[in-house]
């Protein structure tokens, strides 16, 4: 059987571009970042109503991504939602014990995410603290009942 | 009446030992330690069966994605959504059109020149000849076409889903004019690598062992004529698409049907 070199070139050649092709596929199409796992603390808030918040969501602060919902839950001794945060290492204890979170809206028909504005307090969150103030996502039938409710008091 | 009763019956009869048969050629020839030489008849089986496909997969994969940009824009432009082309594009091929087609065209390919080749050798004799000299003719001949397939086919649903992408990219950003940073930004912010790309490769891994194992089996399983020949790669390439298709809804319904 004569031996190609060119045959094994060849094979060689499709085999790398078919690991390159995943590193790529990782990379730039599903956005795989190198991030130390170990560089992330936790926080927990609690929402009376989560709307379309799924896990993964981006957390930001003043419109920078600063972490991800990493789990929501049903909390049971208050029959309201549990969200569990994963915000980034470096902003370990320096979010005041007042800092709100809100869940917004990307857009008008866009995916849900949460923002996190500091307050004033001196004292400040540590990992697996609870985020007190919170604001609900906007349910649109909810708004509707207000504006409806407002019109026929008028 | 009851002959048509007991044809239908022979016909079931035949089919599972048709089934059977499959089940132990596969487990004879899949199984075994490669040897020095089992190795270079692998990487023969390679070039032939993969290097040589990736013509028809990458200018499909080019295509595929070109169109999916141009009608995906069409129809997100009316709800002014029409900056998650690049998300729907992604997800669209990483999900199940990359491993879907890739699976086809290669069952369509490869398979087909599979089947013919192996089901000459047992037309003109080859097989039984190697059976007399002591030569093991599944691990010889059949081995090295089935793991060159399992192989081959991942490879190339990979370089089907990156040509897609660029396609897509082509189109929506150069010529219609999405923009670029929301294209791979939107995509990136969707597209997770265990849950789509992870399952779309487990997907064509799936897709890889079942054309293969059809190809090379109605080659070795056929009547030894060139009638025989004929009828074989057409079920190869029949029995190959539907098994494609019907496994294809199976594994999305396992993968993405139960919705969190």
């Amino acid at each position: 059987m004569k031996r190609s070199k060119m045959m094994e070139l060849g094979v060689g050649l499709f085999m790398l571009a078919g690991i390159l092709g995943l590193v790529f596929l990782g990379l730039r199409v599903s956005g795989l970042t190198f991030q130390a796992s170990g560089d992330t603390f936790r926080l927990e808030a609690n929402f009376a109503n989560i709307g379309g918040l799924k896990p993964r969501a981006r957390v930001t602060m003043a419109g920078v991504t600063v972490g991800r919902v990493s789990a929501i839950e049903l909390d049971t001794d208050w029959y309201d939602a549990r969200v569990i945060l994963e915000l980034d290492g470096d902003l370990e204890g320096r979010l005041s014990r007042d800092t709100t979170a809100a869940i917004l809206t990307a857009g008008l028909l866009g995916e849900q995410y949460i923002g996190i504005t500091v307050g004033g307090d001196p004292e400040t969150l540590a990992d697996g603290d609870t985020i007190r103030d919170t604001q609900s996502a906007v349910v649109l039938e909810e708004l509707i009942q207000q504006f409806l409710s407002n019109m026929i008091s008028d | 009446m009851i002959s048509r009763i007991a044809h239908l019956g022979r016909r079931g009869c035949e089919l599972l030992e048709a089934l059977g048969r499959a089940g132990i050629f596969m487990a004879q020839s899949a199984i075994g330690v490669p040897s020095r030489e089992g190795w270079y008849l692998w990487l023969r089986q390679m070039h032939f069966v993969g290097v040589l496909s990736l013509a028809i997969v990458l200018v499909s994969g080019l295509f595929i994605g070109m169109v999916l940009a141009l009608q995906g824009y069409t129809i997100l432009v009316d709800f002014g959504a029409e900056q998650a082309l690049g998300q729907m594009v992604a997800l669209s091929l990483l999900r199940e059109l990359a491993p879907v087609v890739a699976a086809l065209l290669f069952a369509g390919r490869a398979g087909s020149a599979l089947t013919a080749e192996i089901g000459l050798m047992k037309a003109t004799e080859q097989l039984t000849s190697m059976e007399m000299i002591g030569v093991d003719p599944l691990r010889r001949v059949v081995a090295p076409r089935l793991w060159a397939g399992f192989v081959a086919l991942p490879l190339l649903t990979i370089g089907f889903s990156v040509v897609g992408v660029y396609g897509g990219y082509l189109v929506g950003v150069e010529w219609l004019g999405v923009f670029e940073g929301s294209y791979w930004g939107n995509m990136q912010a969707s597209v997770d690598f265990v849950g789509d790309i992870g399952n779309g490769m487990v997907k064509s891994l799936v897709f890889a062992v079942v054309v293969t194992w059809i190809a090379v089996f109605q080659g070795y399983d056929l009547v030894p004529t060139s009638e025989g020949i004929s009828r074989a790669t057409t079920r190869t390439v029949v029995y190959s698409s539907l098994a494609v298709l019907g496994l294809d809804f199976v594994l999305t319904a396992m993968m993405f049907g139960g919705l969190s």
